[in-house]
């Protein structure tokens, strides 16, 4: 039976043929053309690797830098949440971890443009501000405007992961723990946080991912000073028309990611599959 | 320490709907820039019924989301199921391709579909756009199809065929039941995903077509049309009130099993459940 069962898995196989593989395989054969002829040639890779023009490899380390930044961040304010969240009531739990899902139905470049409104010199948080006699802040088109909007947008992926491996974590574990003489502190740093490592690596790599490759988010509260490797690419291929250097581009910001992951899932084998679930 | 974690969760929430709180306010603003406030007033979502662009987005938006996502749940849970009875080697290799858009950048995503389309000859437009939401749609209902499949007795399967049951029968019988939930999962976390989209979607629509996304992002170098607040708050309550229904109900159950569970085991089992 299991014999024919396993031709379900046939329009799959073919679809993910064309549209999975193919394209990748398309981006990297136009990483290796240049504007010139079919040839091909490593020059894309060479202009983004020049050390003796270094803008585009400054460019790469600002977008790794702001993502570095806000994914820390995002895990100082998460894992407090996620571990209040796991030790509520179930029902409670269930209600609250919705309200996290909740603001991603609400568009989400249109949330980002509602941070402009907030923090902008005349914006609502300035206003407040004035109100009460405190300096107004100048936040719009800095870095920090960027590693806010990164945080906003990618916490819940940061929080929920998280709060899954808390929530595995085998009770007996904890009681074990606190009957072996270990304090509450103890308990947590020695039984909790090392349990929960699948879950935090899960949640690095779901805020810093998406936070190294935005373009909007840099765009929008940034405002251009503060482009990342995400902007650049757009530029190539929706102004510049130069999609050799673009895929190049993506090829390197792809490579990069996949290390980084399998780098990481050495740590997350138990949690396969768990992410947001 | 109780006072704490409620100060330390309102704050989290603070930050999180901060913004959906400003949304919803300057929907109901009576002047037209977002700086000042010209009074209460409904007039942005009267003007919204009017607006032919914002609901054109609105229907694009929607059919592609669910039609994507109906697609992508077909494909992807008759994909879960042949890859659960393939050779190891093999469905391992599928796994890892399915994972692939999932780790990829949305932005290489998006310009590799840009890519082929150009390549092999696609047309810009609604079917390429739509194609994009069901290819990265279908890898989330395959991930949250699986664990189901795996958790599930293998042999019951079998044992409905033994009884008579032809296979077809067997299938929406004995198996759909079983994985039900996975594929509800998958299915929402697909239109949810789809809605949402932004960057696959920017660079795999073609000029006529045009989603919400694309139109706020149009819109952002100009100014947001206040229509647009309107029809977010819209949008945000429907679906408020649409979770908190289907929460609610999740909720008696868990309770129902919860008594259920007391009368079946003895006081003692349930006291060591709580904490």
């Amino acid at each position: 039976m299991s014999r024919r069962l396993r031709l379900t898995a046939v329009p799959y196989a073919l679809y993910a043929l064309i549209f999975i593989v193919a394209p990748l395989l398309l981006i990297l054969y136009y990483s290796l053309t240049t504007g010139q002829g079919t040839a091909l040639s490593l020059d894309n890779f060479r202009r983004f690797f020049d050390l003796s023009d270094t803008v585009y490899l400054r460019v790469l380390w600002r977008s790794l830098w702001i993502a570095g930044v806000s994914t820390v961040v995002c895990f100082v304010l998460g894992y407090p949440m996620a571990y209040i969240l796991s030790r509520m009531k179930e029902r409670t739990r269930n209600v609250v971890s919705f309200l996290f899902i909740l603001p991603m139905w609400m568009n989400f470049l249109l949330r980002t443009y509602a941070w402009m409104t907030l923090l902008e010199r005349t914006g609502v948080i300035n206003t407040v501000l004035k109100n009460l006699g405190l300096p107004s802040l100048e936040i719009m088109y800095t870095a920090g405007a960027v590693i806010l909007g990164n945080v906003y947008n990618f916490l819940p992926f940061m929080i929920l992961p998280i709060y899954t491996s808390l929530t595995k974590i085998d009770q007996n574990l904890i009681e074990a723990s606190e009957d072996l003489g270990a304090g509450r502190a103890v308990t947590f740093f020695r039984v909790v946080f090392p349990l929960s490592f699948p879950g935090i690596m899960s949640g690095f790599t779901m805020t810093f991912m998406p936070a190294v490759t935005t373009f909007i988010i840099s765009k929008l509260l940034g405002g251009g000073q503060n482009a990342l490797i995400g902007d650049l690419i757009e530029k190539q291929f929706k102004v510049a028309g130069d999609w050799g250097f673009g895929s190049a581009m993506s090829v390197i910001l792809m490579v990069l990611i996949l290390l980084s992951m399998n780098a990481l899932s050495r740590y997350e084998k138990e949690n396969a599959g768990g992410g947001l679930m | 320490m109780k006072v704490l974690k409620s100060a330390y969760s309102g704050l989290i929430f603070l930050f999180l709907y901060a913004p959906i709180a400003v949304l919803i306010a300057f929907s109901f603003n009576g002047a037209k820039s977002r700086g000042a406030w010209g009074g209460f007033s409904f007039r942005w979502y009267e003007s919204l019924a009017q607006n032919a662009e914002i609901l054109h987005a609105l229907r694009n938006t929607l059919v592609i989301a669910l039609l994507s996502a109906v697609i992508a749940t077909i494909i992807g849970t008759a994909a879960a199921l042949g890859m659960h009875h393939m050779r190891r080697g093999l469905a391992n290799f599928m796994l890892n391709v399915t994972y692939l858009p999932v780790l990829n950048p949305d932005i290489v995503t998006g310009i590799s579909l840009l890519i082929l389309y150009v390549f092999i000859g696609i047309n810009l437009g609604f079917s390429s756009l739509l194609l994009a939401h069901i290819t990265f749609n279908i890898p989330y209902v395959i991930l949250s199809v699986s664990p189901r499949l795996k958790g599930m007795n293998r042999h019951v399967f079998e044992a409905a065929l033994d009884l008579g049951a032809g296979p077809a029968r067997a299938f929406f019988k004995v198996i759909v039941p079983e994985i039900l939930p996975g594929i509800v999962n998958g299915f929402l976390l697909a239109v949810t995903l789809s809605i949402d989209d932004f960057v696959i979607s920017f660079f795999t629509a073609g000029p006529g077509v045009s989603t919400l996304s694309i139109t706020v992002y149009s819109m952002a170098r100009k100014g947001i049309k206040p229509e647009i607040n309107a029809l977010s708050s819209i949008m945000f309550v429907v679906v408020l009130l649409l979770l908190l229904t289907v929460n609610i109900r999740a909720g008696r159950d868990i309770r129902r099993r919860t008594q259920n569970h007391v009368r079946s085991r003895s006081p003692r089992a349930l006291s060591s459940r709580e904490h």
